[in-house]
């Protein structure tokens, strides 16, 4: 899980292997080099594409479109379009709520999953097994088959505020945030990095008199950064990219991340440059968070792979 | 919460010293067990477990999502409405095409990116980072994007009339509306899988492939003999993934067609969502979760006893 995805030693079977940390990287062969650089437009043009087109107005769009032009920060670029979307929807606010949903999302979840696998992993205790193989059995489920009974479900559960008490969760930030808070895949992941700290660490503190969840909050979880890391960004990016969920649980906008208002704000009948400038603003931050982050990313999403 | 943001800060974690730990006696791991299991349990029992249930229970009834009225049990008239419903069974051709196609191009794309970046030349990082990208944009984006792309007279059709092609209009023709939607899934996807190949690439052992540069084998017999057994592993767990996310289809459709034109892009879950949100059939719409469940299920064997079974002939 750990491992790093350094390139493998593909190109350097032929040459011994001391020479291999030595050995210059070379450009490898030139159609190789070719064939790379086509993906790479392939993959990048069309979001280079709807990124420069949010500064464009529609006409220029379009009459770029067949020329080189389309893909190129030329012409009447202005911010128009995005102050056009701030004209229409309370923008702000969806953000706001993408940014509250996501952060208490993966808080919660870090330290809910986290508590639970410390005590899969490292206590013992009668049933332990059997819990541990109902969560890795609801592995299997996928959430879009419980989505709808869910949905009637969640509107007859019951909700203490200032309010006082009352039943219903639909339209609320909990019915965002609760239903995905507690993550069978994360409690996994933590417990097989749990599993492989030494558990001699744990006798030594309780010699010492430390309580179990001292160990866990001063010994355990400060050695779990990688694991920590991994949840945090495979509970981040569902979160922030979530869509049939809150699709069906807002209705107000003032609730409403910002996937569901770009589905609201397409109804609009908004021009094209106008919703590339919206789709831009909700893609820029998390590509620019991948690309700061970029080999706790690849590692995170290489570990979802590890079987269990 | 404090714990997490230390953890995160802690660069160099050190045990702390005897008389940091206080003097409090440990209580029983049985006690502390329970308590540290119980959010998450709560948890899990509220939106997964009573959930699942409720999918079996309510199918057979014909609850609404809002109703003054007591749920009534039916029994399988739900199940006799779905599988006489034309509808239903385009939707499932649909999702089944789908996911066709998807499975075998998208893990085929996926390894032949990863042995493609899986050497040490200049600039591989770069090229990991360009094909990843898609990835981690939003489902919705990306799909609001390509609707722009297959306009009748957008970048794809501007392109196409370059060398000499009229494209047709990719998302209002029941011809090319679900071809369209395949080929964008796998755009965005294909760099998710393409680093759990990677992944699974690098667990092979590069003595196997000194083994075999001794015995003077070609780059394909590399591949065939021990590129490809050695991902032994990655492959079920690939196939798997890709099958039930492509058979789970529902944003791209939402947001590109709504099931258009005439139910040529429907698939189920979109059909489910149409029946328990939309019209609020909460009954009718887990009966559809429920044969989705089923078929997901029963997907997922198949092709895990699949893999399994020819291993142990190889």
């Amino acid at each position: 899980m750990s491992d790093t995805l350094a390139p493998a030693t593909q190109s350097d079977i032929d040459e011994p292997r001391a020479n291999v940390t030595a050995a210059k990287k070379r450009v490898g062969s030139i159609p190789g080099l070719i064939f790379r650089i086509v993906l790479c437009l392939v993959f990048g043009l069309p979001l280079i594409f709807m990124i420069i087109s949010g500064f464009k107005p529609d006409d220029q769009i379009f009459s770029d479109l067949t020329s080189i032009r389309a893909f190129l920060p030329v012409g009447h670029l202005s911010f128009d379009n995005y102050t056009a979307v701030f004209d229409r929807v309370p923008f702000g606010t969806f953000i706001m709520n993408s940014v509250i949903i996501s952060v208490c999302t993966v808080v919660l979840g870090v330290i809910v999953n986290s508590m639970a696998a410390f005590a899969l992993a490292r206590l013992t205790f009668r049933g332990k097994t059997v819990i541990l193989s109902i969560i890795i059995a609801t592995l299997i489920v996928p959430f879009e088959t419980l989505a709808l009974p869910l949905l009637w479900w969640v509107n007859k559960l019951p909700w203490l505020d200032a309010n006082g008490f009352s039943f219903g969760w639909l339209d609320t930030y909990q019915v965002q945030i609760l239903p995905f808070v507690a993550n069978a895949f994360s409690i996994y992941l933590f417990y097989q990095f749990f599993d492989s700290i030494p558990k001699e660490l744990d006798e030594a503190a309780t010699v010492d008199g430390a309580g179990w969840f001292h160990i866990y909050r001063k010994i355990v979880m400060p050695l779990s950064g990688p694991a920590i890391a991994t949840v945090s960004i495979l509970t981040f990016l569902p979160a922030w990219n979530s869509y049939l969920w809150p699709l069906m649980v807002v209705q107000s906008e003032n609730l409403r991340p910002a996937m569901v208002g770009i589905d609201y704000f397409k109804q609009l009948n908004v021009s094209w440059g106008q919703l590339m400038a919206y789709a831009s603003m909700i893609t820029i931050p998390v590509l620019a968070l991948f690309i700061a982050f970029q080999r706790a990313f690849i590692n995170s999403i290489a570990s979802s792979g590890v079987k269990g | 919460m404090s714990s997490t943001l230390e953890s995160r800060s802690a660069d160099v974690p050190s045990i702390p010293a005897p008389h940091q730990l206080g003097s409090r006696r440990a209580p029983s791991q049985k006690r502390a067990a329970a308590w540290m299991l119980a959010p998450a349990a709560v948890l899990l029992v509220t939106f997964v477990l009573i959930p699942i249930a409720l999918t079996f229970a309510l199918a057979f009834t014909d609850s609404k999502l809002v109703s003054p009225q007591p749920i009534r049990f039916i029994g399988f008239d739900n199940f006799t409405r779905i599988f006489a419903d034309a509808t239903f069974w385009k939707s499932l051709r649909n999702t089944v095409v789908f996911a066709v196609f998807v499975v075998p191009l998208q893990a085929g794309f996926a390894l032949g990116l990863a042995l493609l970046i899986n050497t040490k030349i200049k600039g591989v990082n770069f090229f990991r980072t360009i094909y990843f990208l898609p990835v981690v944009t939003s489902m919705v984006v990306v799909a609001i994007l390509w609707t722009f792309l297959y306009q009748p007279n957008g970048l794809i059709n501007s392109l196409l009339l370059k060398i000499g092609i009229h494209g047709p209009d990719w998302l209002g023709d029941t011809h090319t509306a679900l071809a369209a939607i395949i080929f964008m899934s796998i755009w965005q996807n294909v760099g998710f899988h393409m680093v759990i190949w990677l992944s699974g690439l690098q667990t092979i052992p590069s003595s196997l492939y000194e083994a075999s540069s001794l015995d003077g084998a070609s780059t394909w017999q590399n591949f065939k003999w021990v590129t490809w057994p050695g991902l032994k592993q990655t492959r079920t767990f690939i196939l798997i993934t890709i099958t039930i996310a492509a058979l789970a289809l529902f944003t791209q459709i939402n947001i590109m067609t709504q099931g258009g034109p005439l139910d040529s892009t429907s698939t189920v879950v979109y059909q489910a969502v149409r029946a328990g949100f939309q019209q609020q059939q909460t009954g009718y719409a887990s009966a559809i979760s429920l044969v989705f469940f089923v078929i997901v299920l029963m997907v997922s064997l198949v092709q895990r006893f699949l893999t399994r079974d020819k291993d142990q002939v190889r």
